[in-house]
């Protein structure tokens, strides 16, 4: 469920969130929530991946924010649940609600979060979704405007397989160097 | 309200048809995009039928909007319910015709990356919030079905009839994007520039894609007032049979 925009001291933040500093209770509470990870992609936390987007205290209960990356990400209820989980785990009282503005892109995975993702073998976005925007992209040139570094290998000599994957998010790829099929993040 | 239906409704309709291609896809990678593209539809329909719920404040759900309501109720365009093909056919059955579905998505949202553009900034925040989302989407199936539209056009003479004949055909349904009533003229003020972009939008990738643009006219049909085809019981009886047999039933 939708909560209309969140009555929080500070709009909700447009970009990659870092660990945040000060208040030690809620450092606490983010630092929790590092372990609470994308379903689909376990090596990144949802703070990583930009979905949990604040925690505010409202004594007893903890507001955890999380914004949806696709409408209709599967995955969102998964993550609730987890957050849920994880805070009752701590002995905390926690709701979480979903916000849907500012719309989530991938600009907001962190840089560590894209060096997991490579890590794991998913390449990450290779430019910001304001810049990849609204061009026409075209279906056969599309070959050697992607310039998509393999995860395994790092070549540049990859090609696209499908525009569309396993979840919203992705694009499948094949590097041609190694061989190896791999999953592409999509700028968005 | 009847607006946020009639886009729910619109998102519903189209996610729930092109999932037909679900495992039916004319290739894997297509049968990818179009399970993509349903997903994003229905997740669009879920967040303006969760609003729609809240506002109505009478019980309803998001679900009860979706799998209660009949035929007559559903405020959808009546391009969005029709089969994947040319010919009448009697039920939704019948053989899919990929230029049918490349089609009505470039027709479709060509029109919804204009409306989205629009309502991102309407007064109403939820609204804003979930056009700012969903245009983010449809920008990319406008891409896929105007590159799709463009190989099919500009391809084999088989492929370039089948486009053209799916292009003839489904014109006519757009009228009903500029009919107006009275929800959509709140939401839309001004829809003559909005027309006027569409047009060039359509009639740039017709071009490209070596097609004819046909003109829109004939008999306006009437979904958004509940007046729907032949082809809408059938498609609401495969979607919601299901959830009737089995009311509330969770897994």
């Amino acid at each position: 469920m939708v909560s209309d925009p969140p009555a929080l001291a500070q709009p909700l933040p447009w970009g990659p969130l870092a660990l945040p500093v000060g208040d030690a209770e809620e450092v606490a509470i983010w630092t929790l929530l590092e372990s609470v990870c994308d379903p689909e992609i376990p090596v990144l936390s949802l703070r990583e991946i930009g979905v949990l987007r604040a925690v505010n205290a409202t004594p007893p209960v903890w507001q955890l924010w999380i914004t949806p990356t696709y409408n209709g990400c599967p995955a969102m209820s998964q993550m609730k649940e987890d957050l849920l989980a994880a805070m009752q785990q701590a002995g905390k009282q926690a709701e979480v609600l979903t916000c849907l503005a500012p719309a989530w892109s991938s600009d907001w995975i962190t840089a560590s979060g894209k060096e997991k993702l490579r890590a794991y073998g998913i390449a990450p976005p290779h430019a910001l979704a304001q810049q990849a925007g609204t061009q026409r992209i075209r279906l056969a040139p599309k070959m050697d405007s992607a310039r998509i570094a393999c995860p395994q290998c790092h070549s540049l000599d990859t090609t696209e397989t499908s525009p569309f994957g396993s979840t919203a998010c992705k694009a499948m790829y094949k590097c041609l160097a190694c061989a190896e099929p791999f999953d592409y993040f999509k700028p968005y | 309200m009847d607006y946020a239906l009639h886009l729910a409704d619109n998102a519903l309709m189209l996610g729930q048809r092109n999932a037909e291609w679900c495992g039916h896809g004319p290739v894997l990678e297509e049968d990818l995009a179009l399970a993509n593209h349903s997903l994003d539809l229905i997740g669009q329909a879920r967040l303006l039928y969760q609003w729609v719920a809240e506002h109505r404040a009478d019980g309803s759900t998001e679900d009860s909007l979706a799998y209660f309501r009949d035929p007559h109720a559903f405020l959808n365009f009546t391009l969005l319910e029709l089969p994947h093909t040319t010919a009448l056919a009697p039920s939704a059955r019948a053989d899919r015709d990929y230029a049918v579905t490349i089609a009505r998505n470039f027709l479709f949202s060509s029109y919804m990356v204009l409306v989205w553009e629009v309502l991102q900034y309407h007064p109403e925040p939820r609204l804003a919030a979930i056009a700012a989302k969903s245009l983010k989407e449809v920008r990319y199936h406008w891409q896929h079905a105007a590159d799709w539209l463009i190989r099919l056009g500009d391809g084999t003479p088989a492929s370039h009839d089948k486009a053209q004949a799916a292009v003839d055909f489904l014109m006519p349904y757009t009228q009903e994007f500029w009919c107006e009533w009275p929800a959509a003229k709140h939401a839309l003020p001004d829809t003559q520039d909005m027309q006027t972009a569409w047009w060039t939008m359509v009639n740039e990738v017709l071009s490209e894609a070596c097609l004819r643009l046909p003109e829109a006219k004939g008999h306006v049909t009437q979904g958004v007032h509940g007046i729907h085809s032949e082809h809408m019981s059938y498609l609401l009886a495969e979607m919601q049979s299901l959830a009737r047999q089995h009311p509330g039933a969770t897994w």
